[in-house]
């Protein structure tokens, strides 16, 4: 049986659910080195984008799941979501550019009640839309027709799943969770999802199920590919490894844990400069719910913005203003720079 | 000096050991990150095989390093004890199947 997931920290009123207090419990800490040292040890500059290809939208912190780890501290008690105004700027601001992908996530982000109208408006503009799906929704009666207009959209969906047993998955994202998953990927399958065809792609993604580093992408995906074929007929494109962020609701069962200082210390001991010069916020700009821009997802939840002399509003967007903006950094980033680097799209190296 | 046999900390003086005779030590841990790079069986398989070892002989660091070790690879709780399940099974079946020999040997002295 797995233990009973615990609403947000926003609703619980917990201290972790500000910022603050997660920057203060990461600076308490007796680490080796700082980020920005670490970089410097590296022969690294301070990171500045490359140029954006990928134009991530959090459509809002709405979930109908309350996983353990997760980074937005989303929920079903979480209701920013974004509204269609701001939908309608981030449309104005692609189209001024030539930024190939959309990235929508959440949250759910197909709770967003626009999630539609906006997959449909990105790919008018001819982008390339991925989602980041948490399957289980694909089983609710209002979203149970969604493979069908991923499949028209030519969307590419993106599928958390921690393992392809039940017991990790259920223990990370809650009791019934896998078996659901699974029902979602049979039904994604049939939609021609996972077969190899790009207008198709079927992509997982697994974090630790503790405080430890994520395995070796290529192995792990192609074990994945036998072993979901083998136990539950299921098939998908690619693996995607991703190291948990010590932030939100993972920074606070890390302490609750016990397993803080060591985890810290060991995304630190494995910081590798390959995988820092390939950190997704080089090539990354993060939209939040409420329009505000940041570097990634994970400052985003930390209300790390976009600097000051840049634009931090979409109503503001600027594409060479942003694509010179210097990247905010903090102890958090070591979780993207470890091993072999992790960001939305896995490893980095 | 501790007052114990085990310090978990130790584990990561391993290294330490090639201070001395540190050809040997080179060639130990080369030879052993081979072993353990993806071959015929996968970086799962032999971080599984690695930990039902080190609960046969019982290396308190090995238990340590490959439960880590094989929750990265991607083995969950329930194939780790399996592993550990296995291990056992030789280990008792190992001695059981002695019990042939003394049967031998009964048999023999025996009326």
């Amino acid at each position: 049986m797995a233990p009973p997931t615990v609403p947000s920290l926003a609703s619980r009123g917990a201290p972790l659910a500000s910022s603050a207090a997660q920057f203060e419990a990461l600076r308490r800490l007796p680490l080796a080195r700082e980020f920005e040292a670490a970089l410097d040890a590296a022969g690294l500059p301070p990171l500045r984008p490359t140029s954006i290809e990928i134009f991530q939208i959090n459509v809002g912190k709405l979930c109908n799941q309350t996983c353990r780890h997760c980074h937005v501290d989303a929920g079903p008690d979480r209701f920013e979501v974004m509204t269609r105004q701001t939908m309608q700027l981030c449309l104005d601001a692609l189209a001024r550019t030539r930024i190939p992908t959309v990235d929508i996530t959440g949250g759910a982000p197909e709770l967003n009640p626009d999630f539609r109208w906006l997959v449909e408006r990105c790919r008018e503009l001819g982008r390339h839309v991925m989602d980041r799906c948490n399957l289980t929704i694909l089983e609710t009666p209002a979203h149970r027709d969604l493979p069908e207009f991923f499949a028209r959209h030519a969307v590419e969906v993106l599928c958390s799943l921690p393992h392809y047993r039940a017991p990790s998955t259920d223990r990370q994202r809650g009791e019934g969770v896998f078996e659901k998953s699974i029902a979602a990927l049979t039904r994604l399958n049939a939609f021609g999802y996972g077969a190899g065809d790009p207008e198709r792609r079927l992509v997982l993604i697994t974090n630790p199920v503790g405080a430890y580093l994520p395995g070796p992408q290529a192995s792990m995906e192609a074990e994945w590919k036998r072993e979901l074929a083998r136990l539950h007929g299921v098939r998908f494109d690619a693996l995607y490894c991703i190291t948990n962020m010590p932030i939100s609701r993972f920074l606070e069962w890390l302490i609750e844990s016990g397993n803080l200082e060591e985890y810290m210390e060991r995304l630190v001991a494995a910081f590798n400069p390959a995988a820092a010069s390939g950190a997704m916020c080089r090539n990354t700009l993060s939209v939040g719910w409420d329009g505000r821009l940041y570097d990634c997802d994970f400052n985003q939840m930390l209300d790390l913005s976009t600097g000051a002399g840049v634009p931090n509003h979409i109503r503001d967007f600027d594409l060479a203003a942003l694509e010179s903006r210097p990247i905010a950094t903090g102890r958090h980033c070591f979780g993207c720079t470890a091993g072999a680097g992790s960001s939305c799209g896995g490893k980095t190296t | 000096m501790t007052d114990h046999y085990y310090d978990s900390h130790d584990l990561a003086k391993f290294g330490d050991i090639g201070k001395n005779c540190p050809d040997l030590a080179k060639k130990f841990f080369d030879w052993y990150t081979a072993v353990f790079a993806e071959g015929a069986l996968t970086v799962r398989e032999k971080s599984l095989i690695a930990l039902a070892v080190a609960h046969a002989v019982q290396c308190p660091y090995c238990i340590d390093a490959y439960s880590r070790d094989a929750m990265e690879k991607g083995a969950d709780l329930d194939q780790m004890t399996e592993a550990v399940h296995v291990a056992s099974a030789i280990r008792g079946g190992a001695s059981l199947v002695h019990g042939v020999q003394m049967r031998n040997h009964a048999t023999k002295l025996g009326m």
